[in-house]
C-alpha cells in the first residue's frame, strides 16, 4: 500500500485489522499518540487529505493513496505552524500527551470554527490543563515570558521541552523503536475472589509466536507492595507477581509473552483456568462484619491490623476532649457523606519497556512518578543488585498518583530475565479502569459542635475507606484524610477514627489530594450545615474558626504533627473569594423561573510536604562552557517540577533558565529521590536545589574573589559572570583559570520533608440549577491560594486550573460504576466521562501576598491541593440554591433529580 | 484500535459480489464503532466503501439517504427551503457524543445498525418517518420504518448478512414544523433523552418520537389539541418503567422524568 505521510512516500502493507494510528507509528511517526484507542480522546488526531480524523478509528487500508499529515509534518520548511507556535507561547500543556491531537485539531479550524471551541474540541480530552491554556493558544495569547537572567523566578518561564513537544519530537514511554520486542498480555481473573486450581496452557503454548507463559508457579514467591513510598512499611507486602488466589475481578493471573500483541491476546483467550470461587464482599462496612469473607486469612504476617474484620489499618486518635466539647456545644450537627471510586485518567496509559544492554545491565523505560523507588522495588522482587538496573522516563503523560506504583515494570523485567529479549507491556485504556488504581471510595460521618457565637467546640470524623483487594497507599491516605482537612480549624477538641478496609473491589491507590478530597468534602459541607443551624453565614462561620497565624496547628495526633505556618494567607484568600462571589462577575443566572442560583465556599489547609519521610538530592555543577548542569531524581509528568527546579537554580545563580540543563527521572543520571508525589516536587526537591544552588554560588564567588583578589562579600553572579564592584569574570573563564585542584564546581545537597509548612486554598462557586431538568450550570468559579512566592505564575495557575477541572469532573459526573458482581460498567472513556472543554468553567484565581519562611525562595507547593475544596464548594452552592444537602458524590443531574424529588419522583412527574 | 482478530478485508464493488455470509463477517462502513472496541468474534470485514452509493438523493418523493452517507455529508446537506424539518439534521448531527472529526468517517447506516438508544440518526430518521431499505444476501429487498427497525438497545430487525441500503425520508415529513429537546449529563455529551415532535401542517396532528431515554424509539401520534394528560397517559401506557435505559449516561428514573417533561414542552410548543 502506497501513501504519503508528511510529504514523504511510503509503501508498506498494513495488517488486515490495523488502524491508521499504529500503522503510522510503525512507519516511525511516533507523535501519533494513544489515549484511548477508541475515538474518545483525540490524542491520535491526524489529517487525512487535510481533514482531521481520529486515526485510531480509521482502518489503515483506507489511507491508500492518500496524504496523511501528523504533528511532525505540520510545520513547513523548518518553521513552526502558527498553531504550534501558539501552543508554545501559551504553554498550552502540562504533561503534553494530548498536545499532538490538540494541535492537529486546532490547526484545522478556521476562524469561524474557532468561535465554538466547546463544540470543536469536544473530541479532544486533556486531563491536565483544565483547557484555559488551550483556549489561550487558539486565541493566540502569548503567556510565556522572556527568559531573562536574574529574573527567572516569578516569570512565566516556558518549559524546556516545549519546542520539541509542539513539533512532535518529545518521546513518551512507548515512543521508542526496539527490534525483536516481546509483547506482554495477561489473563485477568473473571472472579472477584477465587483460588486458582489448574491452568491449561497447551493450546496457547502451541500458538506460533508465543515465547513464554508464566503462572504463579513460575515466578519468585516473594511478597511485596506495588505502592511506592520511601518507607516500605507504609504499605504491607501483600502482593505476589502472580498469585494462586485472586481477590478482585481483573487481577492478573497468567502472563503471556509473544512476538506480537495479537498473538499474545490470542494466547490469553486459549488459556483455560479452573477456579474455586470464593465468597466475595464489596462493601467495606459489610466486610468488617463478623462472618464476612476474609481476604487475607494469613493477615498477621502481612501486617494487617485486624485480619478477622478485613481491616488493614485502623486509626483512632484524639486531641483535647471531644466529649467535653460536645457537652459545651449549643448546637450539634451530625451527617453522613460518601464518595465513589473515580479514576485518574492520566492520558498516557501505564506501560514499560525493558531490555538488557551488552554490558548485562537491565534498562527499564517506564512512565513512573518514582523511578528510584521502582528501581529498589524491582531489585527487591527479583533479588538483583539495584545498580544493575536502570529505571528512567523521558516524557511521562500524566500521573496524578496512579504512577506511584509498580504495575507494569515487573512483568517486563521478568520477560527479559527469562528470555533475554526486550519486553514491552502497554496497557489499554480499559485495563486502567478494571485493574489500575483509582481514588479510594470513602464513607464518612462528621459530627460538629459549636457555641451560639459560632465557635467550634468539637470536631469528630469517622471514615471508612474501601481500599479494595490490596492495600496500596490506604494507610497513608487514611491518615491524610483524617488529619488534613481538620487542620483548617483551631478547635481544641478533635477526634478521628478511620478504617481502611479490604474488599474484593479493584484496589484503590494514590490520587491527587490523597484522601483529603474525600474528607474535606464531608467536613466543609458539615461546616455549612452547622453554620445554618446557628444562623451564621458560611464565611463568618469560617472566619471565626479557621486557624490563625499564631494558632497551634493540630490534627488528631497529640503532640505528633510537625507543622510550621511558614506564611499565613488564609484570611486574604477568604476575603478574595467572598468579594469575587459578590462582584457580579461571571455569567448571570439563565433566564427563567426554573433556574435557581446558589453560592458556595470551602476552605482547605494543606501540609506542604509528604507526611512520611521524603528524601531528595540535587547535584548541580558548572560546565567548562559556563552553563550549569542540574540533576534531581524527581519525575516530571506534567507537574512542572522540572521547570521549577531549573528556575530556582537559575535565579540563585543569576543566569537565564536556559543555561541550566536539567535532568530528572533517571536512576543512572540523577541521585536518589523518592519521586514526585504529595507535593514533594515543589517542597523537598526544590529545597535540595535551593541548597545546592546556594552552595555552588558560594563556591563560585569564592573562587572568583580569590582569582580577582576581591572581597567575596562584594561579589554577585549575573548572567554568566561573577561580578564585583569594578571587575567581572565570565564563568567559563573562571572555570578555565581556576587551578585543577580548586575546581570544585559541583555541589550535592540533600533535603527532607521537615519542617513542613502549610498552604491554603479557598474555592468559591456560583452555580445555577434547573429544577425541571436538574441540570447544574457553573456561573462563576473562584479560587484563592496562598502559595507563598509565586515562582512561575503560568505554571501555578495551570496546576490550579487542572486541579479544579478534575474536581469538577469528580463532583459532577465522574464515577466508576461497579455492579454487584464486581464488574466495571464503564471501562471506557465513552462511558466514563472526564471533563471536556465544555464542562470546565474558567476560574478567577487570586494569590495571597505572602512569603514562606520554610519553602524554597518563599514558595509553597500547590499542585495537589487545588482539587480538594471543589466538591464541598459545589455542594454548598447546590444547598444554597435548592435548600437540599447532597451528601454523596457525584452530583450528576440524575442524582440531583433523586434528591429533589426522591421517593416522590412520580409525584414530580404529575406536577411537571 | 487494532482489531487483531481480523484476517481478511474484502473490498467488493457491489453487494451482489457478496454471496456468502458466515459468522465472523461484518460490514464495514465508517468503522468508527468497529474500530473502537475489540471485535474478537469477527474475522472478516466487508467494506461498503466500494459500492459507490450516492450519499444523498433529493426527489419529489423526499430524501434518499444512502446507508454509507457520512454524517458530515448529511450535516452539509442544503435542503430546499420548504423542508422545514431539515432543521433537525444539524441538531441531530450535533447530538452525537462523537466529535465532528468522527463525522468525517461515521455513516448514517452504521448508526442505525448500532441501534444504540443514543443514536441520533435513529432519532432523526424515525422522527421524520423514515423507511429503510434492507438488502439480503439472496438478493431480496424489504422495507421497514426506522422506528420498527430498531427493536431494543443494540438490537434491530437485521438478519445475518442483511444490509441497510438506504433510508427514505418522505417529503411530507420533511415539510413539517418541529420541536426538539435533548438532555445530556455532561455538556455536549451523550444523549440521556432526545425527543422530537413534528406537526402536520394540514391537520395539526403531532408525531412525538421518544429516543435516547428508552431502549428503542417510541412514537406517538396525537390529534390537534391533545392535552397534557392525554400525552402522559399515552406515555404511561406505552413505556413501562423497565423500558427506560439504565447506564452511566443517566438513570432510568431521570430519563423518564425528562421524557415527560420534554413531551409536555413539545406538546405546548407545537400545539396551536
Ligand atoms: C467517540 C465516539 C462517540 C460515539 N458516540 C455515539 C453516540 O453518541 N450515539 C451513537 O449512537 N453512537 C455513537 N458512537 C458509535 C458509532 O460510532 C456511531 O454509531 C456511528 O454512526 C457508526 O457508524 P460507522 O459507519 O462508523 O459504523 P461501523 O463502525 O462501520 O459499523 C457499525 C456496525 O454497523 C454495521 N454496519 C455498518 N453499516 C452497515 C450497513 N449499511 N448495513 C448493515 N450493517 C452495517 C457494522 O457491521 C457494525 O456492526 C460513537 C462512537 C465513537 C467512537
Ligand atoms: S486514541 Fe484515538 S481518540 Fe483516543
Ligand atoms: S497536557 Fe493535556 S493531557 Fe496532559
Amino acid at each position: 500500500m502506497k501513501l504519503q505521510v508528511n510529504g514523504q512516500s511510503f509503501d508498506r502493507e498494513p495488517q488486515p485489522g490495523q488502524c491508521l494510528r499504529t500503522y503510522l507509528r510503525d512507519l516511525g511517526w511516533l507523535a501519533v499518540r494513544k489515549g484511548c484507542d477508541a475515538g474518545d480522546c483525540g490524542a491520535c488526531t491526524v489529517w487525512v487529505d487535510g481533514r482531521p480524523v481520529h486515526s485510531c478509528l480509521m482502518p489503515a487500508f483506507r489511507a491508500q493513496s492518500r496524504e496523511v499529515t501528523t504533528l511532525e509534518g505540520l510545520g513547513a520548511d523548518g518553521q513552526l505552524h502558527p498553531m504550534q507556535a501558539s501552543f508554545q507561547k501559551a504553554q498550552a500543556f502540562q504533561c503534553g500527551f494530548c498536545t499532538s491531537g490538540m494541535i492537529m485539531t486546532c490547526a484545522s479550524l478556521n476562524e469561524e470554527e474557532k468561535k465554538d471551541l466547546p463544540f470543536r474540541l469536544k473530541g479532544n480530552l486533556c486531563r491536565c490543563t483544565g483547557y484555559r491554556a488551550i483556549e489561550d493558544a487558539v486565541r493566540g495569547h502569548v503567556v510565556v515570558d522572556d527568559d531573562v537572567a536574574g529574573r527567572t523566578c516569578g516569570a512565566n518561564i516556558g518549559t524546556s521541552f516545549a519546542e520539541g513537544l509542539v513539533q512532535g519530537r518529545e518521546r513518551y514511554t512507548m515512543d521508542c523503536v526496539i527490534d525483536d520486542l516481546l509483547h506482554v498480555k495477561v489473563v485477568r481473573s473473571p472472579h472477584a475472589h477465587a483460588r486458582v486450581l489448574a491452568i491449561r496452557q497447551d493450546a496457547a503454548n502451541a500458538l506460533p509466536g508465543v515465547r513464554l507463559i508464566l503462572t504463579w508457579e513460575d515466578v519468585p514467591r516473594k511478597a511485596y507492595t506495588t505502592a511506592a513510598h520511601d518507607d516500605y512499611h507504609c504499605d504491607p507486602d501483600d502482593t505476589f507477581l502472580l498469585d494462586n488466589v485472586v481477590r478482585f475481578k481483573g487481577q492478573r493471573v497468567v502472563a503471556v509473552y509473544a512476538d506480537t500483541e495479537a498473538i499474545a491476546e490470542e494466547a490469553c483467550r486459549l488459556i483455560e483456568i479452573d477456579y474455586e470461587v470464593l465468597p466475595a464482599v464489596f462493601d467495606p462496612v459489610e466486610a468488617m462484619k463478623p462472618g464476612a469473607p476474609r481476604l487475607f486469612p494469613e493477615g498477621s504476617e502481612a501486617r494487617i491490623d485486624d485480619p478477622e474484620r478485613n481491616i488493614f489499618k485502623q486509626i483512632e486518635s484524639e486531641v483535647g476532649d471531644v466529649a467535653q466539647g460536645f457537652a459545651e456545644a449549643d448546637e450539634i450537627y451530625e451527617g453522613d457523606y460518601s464518595t465513589d471510586r473515580i479514576q485518574h485518567v492520566h492520558l498516557e496509559t501505564h506501560g514499560s519497556v525493558a531490555w538488557r544492554s551488552d554490558d548485562g545491565r537491565l534498562h527499564v523505560r517506564t512512565d513512573t512518578q518514582t523511578p528510584h523507588l521502582i528501581q529498589e522495588k524491582l531489585a527487591y522482587v527479583f533479588s538483583v543488585d539495584p545498580r544493575s538496573l536502570h529505571v528512567f522516563s523521558e516524557r511521562v503523560g500524566g500521573g496524578f498518583g496512579a504512577k506511584q506504583e509498580m504495575l507494569t515494570e515487573d512483568l517486563c523485567v521478568l520477560g527479559v530475565l527469562k528470555t533475554g529479549r526486550p519486553t514491552k507491556w502497554e496497557w489499554t485504556r480499559s485495563e486502567e479502569f478494571i485493574a489500575g488504581p483509582g481514588r479510594h471510595p470513602y464513607q464518612m460521618r462528621v459530627k460538629l459542635g459549636a457555641r451560639k457565637d459560632g465557635t467550634l467546640t468539637a470536631v469528630e470524623l469517622r471514615a471508612v475507606s474501601n481500599t479494595g483487594a490490596y492495600r496500596n497507599h490506604a494507610g497513608e491516605v487514611l491518615s491524610a484524610a483524617l488529619v488534613s482537612p481538620i487542620l483548617s480549624y483551631w478547635c481544641p477538641n478533635k477526634k478521628g477514627t478511620g478504617f481502611a478496609v479490604h474488599t474484593n473491589a479493584i484496589p484503590a491507590g494514590a490520587f491527587r489530594g490523597f484522601g483529603r478530597t474525600q474528607t474535606a468534602f464531608a467536613i466543609e459541607c458539615a461546616i455549612d450545615e452547622l453554620a445554618e443551624k446557628l444562623g451564621l453565614d458560611p464565611f463568618t462561620m469560617r472566619r471565626i474558626n479557621m486557624i490563625r497565624e499564631d494558632s497551634a496547628v493540630r490534627g488528631i495526633f497529640p503532640g505528633g504533627d510537625e507543622f510550621d505556618i511558614g506564611s499565613y494567607g488564609l484570611d486574604q484568600c477568604v476575603d478574595f473569594v467572598e468579594q469575587a462571589l459578590q462582584s457580579g462577575r461571571g455569567e448571570p443566572k439563565p433566564q427563567g423561573d426554573e433556574w435557581l442560583e446558589g453560592k458556595g465556599v470551602a476552605i482547605h489547609v494543606q501540609e506542604g510536604a509528604p507526611p512520611k519521610e521524603h528524601r531528595s538530592q540535587a547535584n548541580l555543577s558548572l560546565a567548562a562552557d559556563g552553563t550549569f548542569h542540574l540533576s534531581n531524581g524527581v519525575a516530571e509528568f506534567g507537574n512542572g517540577t522540572m521547570n521549577t527546579l531549573r528556575q530556582i537554580a537559575a535565579q540563585i545563580l543569576g543566569v537565564r533558565a536556559a543555561r541550566v540543563e536539567t535532568v530528572v527521572g533517571d536512576t543512572d543520571r540523577t541521585p536518589f529521590d523518592d519521586g514526585t508525589f504529595a507535593s514533594a516536587g515543589s517542597s523537598v526537591c526544590s529545597k535540595s536545589v535551593e541548597l545546592a544552588a546556594n552552595g555552588l554560588k558560594g563556591r563560585l564567588l569564592t573562587a572568583a574573589a580569590k582569582l580577582l583578589d576581591r572581597p567575596v562579600e562584594e561579589g554577585k553572579l549575573f548572567d554568566g559572570n561573577a561580578v564585583f564592584a569594578d571587575q567581572s569574570i565570565s564563568l567559563s573563564e573562571l572555570y578555565r583559570r581556576t587551578p585543577q585542584a580548586d575546581l570544585k564546581f559541583d555541589v550535592k545537597r540533600r533535603a527532607y520533608s521537615t519542617p513542613t509548612t502549610l498552604g491554603f486554598v479557598v474555592q468559591g462557586f456560583r452555580i445555577a440549577i434547573n429544577k425541571e431538568t436538574c441540570a447544574i450550570r457553573m456561573l462563576q468559579s473562584v479560587q484563592a491560594v496562598d502559595a507563598g512566592t509565586i515562582l512561575n505564575p503560568m505554571q501555578l495557575s495551570g496546576q490550579i486550573e487542572g486541579g479544579i477541572a478534575q474536581g469538577v469532573g469528580s463532583t459532577l459526573f465522574e464515577r466508576v460504576v461497579i455492579d454487584d458482581e464486581g464488574d466495571v460498567q464503564n471501562a471506557t472513556l465513552r462511558n466514563y466521562r472526564i471533563p471536556a472543554f465544555a464542562d470546565v468553567p474558567r476560574t478567577e484565581i487570586f494569590y495571597a501576598n505572602t512569603y514562606d519562611k520554610v519553602g524554597p525562595l518563599g514558595a509553597k507547593p500547590m499542585g495537589e491541593s487545588s482539587i480538594v475544596p471543589v466538591s464541598a464548594a459545589i455542594g454548598n452552592a447546590i444547598k444554597d440554591a435548592i435548600g437540599i444537602r447532597l451528601t454523596s458524590l457525584p452530583f450528576s443531574a440524575d442524582r440531583v433529580y433523586e434528591a429533589l424529588y426522591g421517593d416522590d419522583a412520580e409525584g414530580a412527574e404529575s406536577t411537571s | 484500535m487494532d482489531l487483531h482478530t481480523i484476517t481478511t478485508v474484502l473490498r467488493p464493488s457491489g453487494a451482489d459480489e457478496v454471496q456468502t455470509w458466515a459468522d465472523g463477517h461484518a460490514w464495514l462502513a465508517g468503522g468508527t464503532w468497529l474500530f473502537s472496541e475489540p471485535q474478537v468474534h469477527t474475522d472478516t470485514l466487508i467494506d461498503l466503501e466500494g459500492f459507490g452509493w450516492e450519499p444523498l438523493k433529493v426527489s419529489d418523493a423526499g430524501l434518499e439517504i444512502a446507508a454509507t452517507c457520512r454524517i458530515v455529508q448529511l450535516d452539509n446537506f442544503k435542503a430546499p427551503p420548504d423542508w422545514v424539518a431539515a432543521g433537525l439534521i444539524p441538531r441531530c448531527c450535533r447530538s452525537f457524543l462523537a466529535s465532528y472529526k468522527i463525522w468525517n468517517e461515521a455513516t448514517v447506516g452504521g448508526n442505525l445498525v448500532m441501534s444504540l438508544p443514543a443514536g441520533p440518526m435513529i432519532s432523526l430518521t424515525s422522527a421524520l418517518e423514515g423507511v429503510c431499505t434492507l438488502w439480503s444476501r439472496d438478493g431480496t429487498e424489504r422495507r421497514l420504518p426506522v422506528a420498527e427497525f430498531v427493536t431494543g438497545d443494540n438490537r434491530n430487525a437485521l438478519r445475518p448478512g442483511e444490509l441497510v441500503r438506504s433510508i427514505h425520508l418522505p417529503l411530507a415529513a420533511l415539510r413539517k414544523p418541529f420541536a426538539f429537546r435533548r438532555f445530556t449529563l455532561t455538556n455536549l455529551g451523550r444523549s440521556e433523552a432526545l425527543l422530537i415532535g413534528t406537526r402536520d401542517p394540514d391537520d395539526a396532528a403531532i408525531l412525538l418520537t421518544v429516543t435516547a431515554a428508552t431502549l428503542r424509539p417510541y412514537q406517538f401520534r396525537f390529534p390537534a389539541g391533545v392535552s397534557n394528560a392525554e400525552v402522559r397517559n399515552a406515555l404511561d401506557g406505552a413505556i413501562a418503567d423497565d423500558r427506560y435505559l439504565d447506564d452511566t449516561h443517566g438513570s432510568p428514573r431521570h430519563r423518564k422524568h425528562l421524557t415527560y417533561l420534554f413531551a409536555e414542552q413539545i406538546r405546548a410548543e407545537l400545539g396551536v
